[in-house]
């Protein structure tokens, strides 16, 4: 399925995640991952709850009031359920034992410049670079 | 104040990862497609993101001995790159190639009501539920 090339929609939503991830460390002292932030209202959850529940209620909410004002945000699920929950178990699994993500590593600890969050962002945009050309040209879906 | 401000900041987020395509498997799935359906839009994002964060943090760390709402900043300080950091970081990859969604780009999608995305994220809650329970009990054993 292919979709369409947007440069500047996509350039303009990674601006407004970081300076989302500035405000965070400028006002919250914290790094804008969102496997941190999830992990911590997750029970038991951590004793600074507030904020992250805070946090990630915005984070689902704007979205959704952007369409019911009628912008639109394109969506497609190019993989079954069973992709869906087979994926979602091992990105649980690996965000926990990699203490972070997309945007934990790959955006906040990238600018910060720390080795492990480079090291850690190498390693899994490689594995999934592999995983996508293993399941749509090796093994045939 | 503060609890108002991290509800803004992640409206901020959200609406970043949704406008971007990061909340859209398709598109996430497309860009690790070099050989196929390649849409490379998301090298923007992570361009955007990273260096509009790297400047922040520069003038924030620069300016400001501690945040606007806590006593300090709190960072992560550790530097050492290990087995559980890699194999960790493996899995993930393995897993946003196969579903299409990575965490931060799920929960914002959660907001558009599919139910593919419910379904991711329970199955990911659950992951991580998983992996604390292993953590814990691997951390219990090395240590009794």
């Amino acid at each position: 399925m292919a979709t369409e090339f947007t440069p500047w929609m996509s350039l303009l939503g990674g601006v407004l995640i970081g300076l989302a991830a500035t405000l965070l460390m400028a006002l919250h002292g914290r790094i804008a991952g969102m496997t941190g932030i999830l992990t911590g209202v997750i029970p038991p959850v951590a004793e600074d709850s507030v904020w992250r529940i805070a946090f990630l209620i915005g984070a689902i909410a704007a979205p959704a009031v952007f369409v019911s004002f009628g912008g639109t945000i394109d969506f497609a699920v190019p993989v079954s359920t069973a992709a869906l929950v087979i994926g979602g178990l091992i990105v649980g699994v690996g965000v926990f034992f990699g203490s972070g993500c997309t945007s934990g590593h790959g955006v906040c600890g990238m600018a910060r410049v720390s080795p492990r969050s480079i090291a850690a962002t190498i390693v899994f945009m490689a594995t999934t670079f592999i995983t996508v050309f293993v399941t749509r040209h090796l093994v045939g879906t | 104040m503060k609890i108002l401000s991290a509800l803004l900041i992640g409206a901020v987020f959200g609406i970043g990862i949704a406008i971007s395509g990061m909340a859209n498997p398709a598109k996430v799935l497309n860009f690790f497609d070099i050989a196929g359906t390649w849409d490379p839009s998301l090298i923007f994002v992570m361009g955007g993101a990273l260096v509009v964060a790297a400047i922040g943090y520069r003038g924030v760390f620069g300016t400001r001995d501690k945040p606007l709402f806590e006593p300090q900043y709190n960072v992560p300080s550790s530097r050492v790159i290990d087995a559980r950091l890699v194999g960790g970081s493996s899995l993930f990859g393995i897993g946003w190639g196969i579903a299409g969604f990575c965490p931060g780009g799920a929960i914002p999608a959660l907001g558009l009501g599919y139910t593919e995305t419910f379904v991711f994220v329970a199955a990911m809650v659950t992951g991580i539920v998983i992996a604390r329970t292993l953590g814990n009990l691997t951390f219990k054993t090395a240590n009794a």
